[in-house]
């Protein structure tokens, strides 16, 4: 099986699903590149090249290349949405959402509920998350936690080339609006897709690797993280359940509910600031849900609550670390032993 | 025994296994055993597979205790005569080279890629192994399953002949699309594989679903067919566990297709994560839910298998036999009974509806048995 990117993955995924139905577009700063000029007209595909190509395939009337304004964006994808296209709007760096919040938190995930379920919005926002390029603390951020706590969003956090594919078409498909964060750091990493559409279901966590000992669960770049230590930590005879939830909302709460029933230790790990996060959230759920099963203290490793450096020796210092996380699972491992 | 000092390392099965997890030993270090006995038990990708002695001998050394996980090749145990000093068996250790991962993916990678072959239009996916004047094997896979079924069993079939395992339509890596899905259209499209594969004179082993449809390649060309094999096949009464299949074509996340892999086989501990995994992205391609449930309506629909060969077996020229588990929670082992006075039928214990897995040594010695001449 072909090993591909999570660039490569993405730009696939609108590609088949722009071949197959005709109401799907793009819409975003640069999707295209240079449409303002009479010079090259597919320049960019956006900033990182995901939708490189697309121009060429469906043309301008599909592939609409916007100004720098993302209320306008937002609006008019909601809207779109909500009178029968299925758009795929980019919001380039997602603490941006600040300059369209309205558009995204007050309209399109309030339509379906306030038209007493007579409009759907299929609405996909594809947008770029994490730290570690030293892009200073306003394109930094990892504020999934954010969309994840509005009712009316779906909110995917893929690790992966396999599930950015099928998650991207599964969130084209879907008849709600659905936030789409890629990592930044991630765009190169390659792994084994087939060329075939396919479509993984939200809610639905995926288990990266068995163990009775520790549930530790990552998000997005953080699953890789955790990896690494989960890794080092086998040989140290710790067997981790390593668990990638891949969508905050909904969450496959059953899955990581499970896996704590049965190791009665929990690590989550997550880019995000600690304050009301995912991290924060899943350990709410373990303690409400799995108390009786719990046999340490449930343990974040997150960034802490400031800002995003711009110093790289402080942005290392700020992300989660293999080595912090390698340090929580063994505390909670040697807990009350 | 075939050297005075030997090695029993991790098995390769099938196309995805790099590593393998020992689950346990059956034979305890200092222990004799004969050739084909019981060793130990080795994780897949799939399920569960003993590892059987191709030789007797008395194990000297575990190297790999229970629980350990090592690529394909690393050395698990040593083998010798007892007379064999220790310091033998140390040296033996110590100088065990596995052989490198890239050089033995390389060499793989030359001979058992699966290929395409276009019959009728319709793209299908077959991995072929082995070469030599035998009659060559034609291995048919059942609803829901993959070439990968016959993980165990093709390997071994491939000694001295060609043998082919092929993807139904609407399965594996084959195109989704399955025409009317009923018994003739898969019928037709394995005797179109035969043709452009050039084969014309074969040995047919089918499972379940592809039971009843090797079954009805050899009725309608009986010269072709040297020999039957069917294993928990189809075809041969007409009940059928319809919430399986119902389930099967249903099932989406990973707890439902746990539930319904595990009435596959008689111990649903068998069945490994990388197993549910590898059906679950099975299911996700576009078509593959509309695929199966055309299929399972055409064969089994309201619960009730659509065919009955049973006569008609019992009518062919050609030998051919019956392999069934036991406790095969598909379909019954009852369906073994009606052609047993005139048939050699073969009920394995400790079995459900894959004997071809989970009892692989049985059953891959009953079809070299029956195909050797």
């Amino acid at each position: 099986m072909p090993q591909k990117s999570i660039r490569q993955a993405l730009n696939e995924a609108l590609a088949q699903e722009m071949r197959r139905d005709p109401t799907v577009v793009v819409i975003g700063e640069d999707v295209a590149g240079g449409a303002a000029t009479d010079g090259q007209r597919d320049a960019y595909g956006g900033v990182l090249g995901v939708t490189k190509g697309l121009f060429a395939e469906f043309g301008e009337a599909r592939v609409i290349d916007t100004p720098i304004t993302e209320s306008a964006i937002m609006g008019a994808a909601a809207g779109a949405a909500v009178t029968g296209l299925r758009p795929v709007a980019e919001l380039m760096f997602s603490d941006f959402f600040g300059v369209c919040f309205d558009q995204i938190f007050n309209q399109a995930a309030k339509f379906r509920y306030m038209f007493g379920g007579k409009a759907k919005t299929p609405l996909v926002i594809r947008t770029m998350i994490g730290a570690g390029r030293s892009a200073a603390a306003q394109h930094s951020q990892s504020p999934y936690h954010i969309f994840t706590s509005v009712p009316g969003l779906k909110c995917v956090v893929p690790s992966n080339a396999y599930d950015a594919k099928g998650l991207l078409i599964q969130a084209i498909r879907d008849d709600d609006p659905v936030i789409f964060c890629e990592h930044k750091l991630m765009y190169d990493l390659r792994t084994e897709v087939p060329d075939e559409p396919y479509t993984i279901p939200f809610g639905e966590a995926n288990i990266v690797r068995d163990g009775d000992d520790v549930t530790v669960i990552a998000l997005s770049r953080m699953v890789h993280y955790a990896n690494e230590a989960t890794d080092t930590l086998a040989k140290e005879g710790i067997e981790c359940e390593l668990i990638d939830p891949r969508t905050t909302s909904p969450l496959d709460e059953d899955t990581i509910l499970e896996s704590v029933e049965r190791t009665g230790r929990l690590v989550v790990v997550d880019e995000a600031t600690p304050r009301c996060s995912i991290a924060t959230d899943i350990a709410a759920l373990v303690a409400d849900k799995a108390f009786a099963a719990l046999k340490a203290p449930v343990r974040r490793v997150t960034a802490p609550h400031t800002p995003v450096p711009f110093a790289p020796v402080l942005e290392k210092l700020y992300i989660p670390s293999p080595e912090r996380i390698a340090a929580a699972i063994r505390e909670v491992h040697g807990y009350g032993g | 025994m075939s050297a005075a000092v030997s090695a029993i390392t991790m098995p390769k099965w099938g196309l995805t296994m790099t590593e393998g997890t020992v689950v346990g030993w059956l034979r305890q270090q200092g222990q004799r055993f004969a050739e084909g006995e019981e060793i130990l038990e080795i994780e897949t990708p799939k399920i569960t597979n003993v590892v059987e002695a191709t030789y007797g001998g008395t194990l000297r050394r575990i190297v790999a205790q229970a629980g350990t996980t090592l690529p394909v090749g690393a050395l698990l145990a040593v083998v010798a005569a007892d007379e064999v000093p220790e310091a033998e068996i140390d040296a033996f250790v110590a100088g065990f080279a596995v052989v490198e991962p890239s050089s033995r993916e390389e060499a793989e990678a030359k001979g058992v890629e699966p290929r395409s072959i276009e019959v009728a239009g319709r793209r299908l996916r077959y991995l072929e192994l082995g070469e030599g004047v035998d009659v060559p094997v034609l291995l048919v896979h059942g609803f829901g399953a993959d070439l990968n079924t016959w993980m165990f069993t093709q390997p071994v079939l491939a000694a001295g002949r060609r043998a082919v395992a092929l993807d139904l339509p609407g399965h594996g890596g084959s195109a989704k699309e399955v025409g009317a899905g009923d018994a003739e259209s898969l019928t037709d499209a394995v005797e179109g594989a035969l043709t452009a594969l050039g084969v014309e004179q074969v040995h047919l082993v089918g499972h379940s679903m592809g039971g009843a449809i090797a079954a009805l390649v050899a009725l309608r060309w009986p010269g072709l067919v040297s020999s039957l094999t069917l294993i928990a096949s189809a075809g041969l009464g007409p009940e059928i566990n319809g919430s399986f299949i119902d389930g099967f074509v249903r099932a989406a996340r990973r707890r439902e297709t746990v539930e319904v892999l595990g009435l596959l086989v008689h111990d649903p501990a068998l069945v490994s994560r990388t197993m549910v995994e590898d059906v679950l992205r099975y299911k996700r391609f576009d078509g593959v839910t509309a695929a199966l449930a055309k299929i399972a309506e055409a064969w089994f629909g309201g619960g009730r298998q659509s065919l009955d060969l049973t006569d008609r077996i019992a009518a062919l020229a050609m030998p051919v036999q019956l392999i069934w588990g036991r406790e095969d929670r598909i379909i019954p082992v009852a369906h073994t009974e009606a052609l047993a006075a005139r048939l050699p039928v073969h009920i394995l214990d400790a079995a459900g509806h894959l004997p071809h897995m989970e009892k692989a040594g049985e059953v891959n010695r009953l079809i070299e048995q029956f195909i050797a001449h």
